[in-house]
């Protein structure tokens, strides 16, 4: 089958947007050569696109600033945010009008949540508490795994794997009644049971990073 | 409508079918109408230790695959007309029990019966979730020594998250921890986990502790289940089990080492 000799396709390019905010021309050239000279380089041939939202229904002459621009070898490929007869002066220019895409602000993170449970996880079961902490009242057996995003709490004895921080938060720690973990980790760094005992585990404790390295401190009774 | 009691482990050997024949006798010799289900299929041995392996006619595949009627399956055992055995079958394998077949027969089974004894197979493979899944009460058979702790404890994990009451949000079932082959001699010496050591890892309520004991291979190899023998103290801590089941209060016996007598002393 043949090629088609035109195809049309949709795709997305970054350009670089000025925003003009004044429609003082000489001022404008002002600041703009002096932008153009901290990267010259940079600005060479560069698609540019004036954005006028801050100076809607004003009047600026587009045919002068376009052929200011063309002069500092700038290319300008389109306006946005202009108003109705700034639109109609770009289109007599055979410049293209843009419509902004919208600014989605980042939607607010999702507040942090505790999970509770009120039971002793046995060997094989696996908690997770996403996004948050968890607190278990209750002890977790050997083989058993209790995973939070957040910090970990157990009120009982730690004798299977705790691993807080589980995607990469360093502040998370281990709060356990009685320590004697197989494996305990914070936002990837970890201790088996042999390293706890180094530490002289076995009674109440708390786990945390301390910049690169783990830490264990003794709770008060 | 009966209790169903399942015996379970996850792992082999520790005692569970021993468990269920002294257990399931204990209750009928209580005057409790009670059937024992080997749930091991393919690997029959229930009816070794209850001593009926030689009037197996249909067996529970059967009755689920409605090749037989549940009477003509259940074996009456001859030492105790309140007890009753339904026995696996040696020549399937566990994938003849399906969940609606299970729950079928126990449903008719608890119409007769105040107590429905399932032996749980070793493992945690499709035998012994369904032993375990239509369960009202688990005695959870365990040996002192940290292998079986750990695998006891992954089957309560199972009960807790596997089981009809959990799915069907229930009250959960009563877990019981029945420690098998005890040697106070040997927790002394260190070489074996005390019943505290196990009560604190699984954190249960303790049903009974049954010291290692002569009898029991004696009562297995012969088809007696252990609890007949009064003289034995396997036989005597079964009974207490079986108390502590129907609720009474009694303290445990054979967990302290035994006083040598004066002439065991000097003679050894």
């Amino acid at each position: 089958m043949q090629k088609p000799v035109l195809e049309l396709k949709g795709s997305s390019f970054t350009l670089s947007v000025l925003h003009v905010n004044s429609t003082d021309l000489p001022l404008l050239l002002q600041e703009l050569d002096k932008k153009l000279a901290q990267a010259p380089q940079f600005f060479i041939h560069a698609p540019l696109v004036l954005n006028f939202s801050a100076i809607s229904g004003e009047a600026i002459d587009l045919a002068k600033l376009q052929q200011t621009m063309a002069d500092r070898q700038l290319i300008l490929v389109g306006v946005s945010g202009a108003d109705a007869q700034q639109q109609q002066q770009a289109e007599s220019l055979g410049i293209a009008h843009l419509k902004m895409g919208k600014q989605n602000p980042l939607p607010p993170p999702a507040p942090r949540v505790c999970k509770i449970v009120k039971q002793n996880i046995r060997s094989g079961q696996q908690i997770y508490a996403k996004g948050g902490d968890l607190v278990i009242f209750g002890a977790v057996s050997n083989g058993a795994e209790v995973i939070a995003d957040g910090s970990i709490h157990i009120y009982g004895t730690l004798r299977g794997k705790a691993m807080a921080g589980a995607s990469g938060d360093n502040n998370a720690v281990i709060i356990a009644k009685t320590l004697d973990a197989e494996l305990v980790s914070i936002a990837g760094q970890y201790w088996l049971a042999e390293n706890l005992q180094q530490h002289g585990a076995k009674s109440s404790g708390c786990i945390r990073l301390n910049g690169e390295s783990l830490i264990v401190e003794t709770l008060p009774d | 409508m009966a209790q169903i009691i399942v015996v379970t482990s996850g792992k082999g050997g520790v005692g569970k079918t021993t468990s269920s024949a002294a257990i399931a006798t204990g209750l009928a010799l209580k005057g409790h109408k009670t059937v024992v289900i080997d749930f091991d299929i393919g690997l029959r041995n229930l009816d070794l230790v209850m001593g009926c392996e030689r009037r197996v006619v249909y067996d529970f595949v059967n009755v689920i695959n409605g090749e037989a009627n549940l009477n003509q399956a259940l074996i009456k055992d001859k030492r105790c007309d309140k007890l009753f055995i339904l026995p696996a079958s040696q020549t399937r394998d566990k994938d003849a029990l399906t969940k609606e077949g299970v729950g079928k027969v126990l449903a008719d089974l608890s119409k007769d019966f105040e107590f429905i004894v399932c032996d749980s197979p070793a493992g945690i493979e499709t035998g012994a979730m369904m032993a375990l899944y239509f369960a009202d009460t688990a005695i959870v058979t365990t040996n002192p020594e940290v292998s079986s702790v750990r695998d006891s404890d992954r089957i309560l994990g199972m009960l807790q998250s596997r089981s009809r009451r959990a799915e069907d949000n229930l009250e959960p079932i009563k877990e019981y921890l029945l420690l098998t082959r005890y040697s106070p001699a040997r927790v002394k010496t260190g070489e074996m986990l005390s019943v505290e050591d196990v009560q604190e890892i699984l954190a249960i309520d303790l049903l009974g502790v049954i010291p290692e004991s002569q009898a029991v291979l004696k009562a297995s190899n012969s088809g007696v289940p252990v609890i007949i023998d009064q003289e034995s103290d396997a036989g005597q801590a079964y009974t207490d089990t079986v108390s502590r089941l129907l609720g009474e209060d009694i303290p445990l016996r054979f967990t302290s080492e035994e006083k040598k007598g004066f002439l065991k002393r000097i003679f050894g």
